[in-house]
């Protein structure tokens, strides 16, 4: 290991030391009794990580002969993960805290998850490729199944656990086939091989490989394990499998698509963006019938992933950026949503029926006001940020020639819009029923109303998100 | 002489059996977890039989990272086994039906 090399991989090896040291003065000191202060170092490891990642403005660099990959697009994700994981620690706090689930674990489990997820989009190699995203994956099997005394949640895990092993299984095949059929494993390599046509066994491995990430963005027909796993988890955990893996396997999705993969674009964009069709339809339709809005909200992410496929699909730099913005907004929504479900409670307990929503305004109406806006935005209604993010995925769509796809799109998100606005409808007109509690203070609540103020104060400029995504996009895109 | 068709073959073989192993098995988790060592087996047999034909060796570093994950692998997949039979009694396949899905 070369200085160079490591300096490139500081981040990561900063918060590997982070969570290992973390772990040992958690078992020699007060163990459970330290949870809280280990969840808020970790958030704010978090933090100061992507603070250094951000400070990096030099263009593409690799380390360990292009084993892993330090260029913009990378820095993009790895900042919106880094961000992600740290808002969804701080919120659950309250949350793990009442159902007696604050053990020291769940943020060092989580600080690991996030070490994979930054190899995983820094890959240049299908070996750093499989290395991060089993590291991911095995982290939050774990997470899946915190609730050890639930069987939901131990369910949960199992069900995660077989459908996600299967779908390594499919990744590392195809990376075999891969691998023999184009003579090495390197990004760079497979792409100078492809560049004349790829060799059929090359496009079996490719099919395997897109099989695989598919069941990691839990995109149709790959989908089965999400409203499973989101229902049996524990909601902290939910909110985080809902934000950061999704945007970390996005990001590989289009890093292998594009660095291993970009010369033979037309092979993959018409499977893409089939899957992308799929998924967009089924999440709006199966929505539709759930009563639990911890389901419901993992067929909105069914359907959200198939609107970030779109910008996959497209192929081009817009497509990238396209799907870029799209994650970026879909995360703020989603990380307001689940801190909102987090304070769903009667009488102290916890509730995840939609129907317990009835007459929400009268307990609280600055939420109820922050979750009309974060749902009008997931449903793409014009004034909020997310119509925004489904504008930039559809015109990607339309400027690579894809019109039929970026038709379907709007047809989805209109079936879509109907389960948003139900739960809008139960808030605000619904009959009376037993009210949930009026939790006051709280990072949950702070997180609530913050998103929904984002949502609105957001279509000024995007936060700027749009450029950094455009500088990331140009990055991978050749 | 065997040729490196035959690994391959050997490989696809072992890789269909874990995937018909997973969804046909009605019976025990057990044995999906044995399905899934097989799948990654599959991969090894593959990746040793390209290094080996195509004289280069990152095929059997792979195949090095791919034995050491797969045994962290196993042993999450029991750990969270153990912990699904403490809570109902039971690891029947036919059995995992609390939430619909």
């Amino acid at each position: 290991m070369t200085s160079a090399d490591f300096s490139i991989v500081l981040p990561e090896f900063l918060l590997a030391v982070y969570a290992l040291a973390a772990l040992l003065f958690a078992v020699y000191t007060g163990k459970d009794k330290t949870a809280g202060l280990i969840t808020w170092l970790t958030a704010g490891a978090f933090v100061v990580v992507a603070a250094i990642i951000a400070s990096r403005v030099a263009g593409a660099q690799t380390a360990f002969n292009g084993m892993f990959v330090d260029d913009a697009f990378a820095r993009f994700a790895k900042i919106g993960i880094l961000l992600a994981g740290a808002t969804v620690l701080v919120m659950s706090q309250d949350y793990m805290k009442k159902l007696d689930l604050l053990k020291f674990e769940f943020p060092i489990i989580v600080a690991l998850s996030t070490i994979g997820m930054m190899v995983m989009v820094s890959a240049g190699d299908l070996m750093a490729l499989y290395m991060g995203l089993e590291l991911m994956s095995l982290a939050l099997y774990v997470l899946a199944s915190f609730r050890r005394d639930s069987v939901r949640s131990s369910e949960a895990g199992l069900k995660y656990f077989v459908l996600g092993s299967l779908s390594s299984g499919l990744l590392l095949y195809g990376a075999s086939l891969t691998y023999g059929f184009a003579g090495t494993t390197n990004f760079a390599g497979i792409l100078a091989v492809v560049k004349d046509g790829a060799p059929l066994g090359v496009l079996f491995g490719l099919v395997f490989m897109i099989t695989g990430m598919a069941f990691k963005v839990s995109a149709v027909p790959f989908h089965m394990w999400t409203p499973d796993v989101y229902e049996g988890a524990p909601t902290p955990v939910t909110a985080f499998f809902a934000t950061a893996p999704k945007l970390a396997a996005m990001a590989l999705f289009a890093r292998v698509l594009h660095d291993a993969f970009g010369g033979i674009s037309s092979d993959w964009s018409q499977v893409v963006a089939l899957i992308a069709v799929a998924s967009m339809f089924l999440g709006a339709l199966a929505g539709i019938g759930q009563t639990n809005i911890k389901r419901l909200m993992a067929y909105s992410s069914i359907s959200h992933m198939g609107f970030a496929l779109i910008g996959v699909a497209s192929g081009t730099v817009g497509g990238v950026q396209a799907a870029l913005i799209y994650m970026a907004i879909y995360i703020v929504m989603n990380i307001g949503t689940f801190a909102f479900i987090m304070t769903m409670q009667r009488d102290g307990q916890p509730v995840t029926k939609i129907k317990a929503l009835n007459g929400y305004w009268k307990v609280s109406p600055p939420k109820a006001l922050a979750v009309l806006f974060l749902m009008f935005s997931m449903a793409g209604v014009p004034p909020m940020v997310g119509f925004f993010g489904k504008l930039a995925v559809l015109q990607a769509a339309v400027a690579a020639d894809m019109t039929w796809l970026a038709t379907a799109g709007v047809v989805a998100s209109v079936i879509g819009a109907f389960y948003y606005l139900r739960v809008v409808y139960y808030i605000f007109f619904g009959s009376d029923v037993e009210p949930l509690d009026k939790t006051k203070g709280g990072v949950a609540n702070f997180v609530v109303l913050i998103a929904g103020v984002v949502m609105l104060v957001g279509i000024v400029n995007l936060f700027g998100i749009d450029t950094y995504a455009m500088t990331a996009a140009e990055a991978l895109v050749r | 002489m065997v040729g490196l068709e035959h690994y391959l073959a050997v490989a696809g073989a072992l890789f269909v059996i874990g995937i018909f192993g997973l969804f046909l098995n009605r019976k025990n988790v057990i044995i999906i977890l044995m399905s899934v060592e097989l799948i990654l087996l599959s991969v090894n047999i593959n990746l040793v039989a390209f290094s080996s034909f195509s004289g280069d060796l990152v095929g059997q570093i792979f195949t090095m990272l791919v034995l050491t994950v797969a045994a962290a692998e196993a042993a999450i997949g029991l750990a969270i086994l153990v912990g699904f039979f403490r809570n109902r009694g039971t690891i029947d396949v036919e059995d995992i039906n609390v939430m619909k899905g």
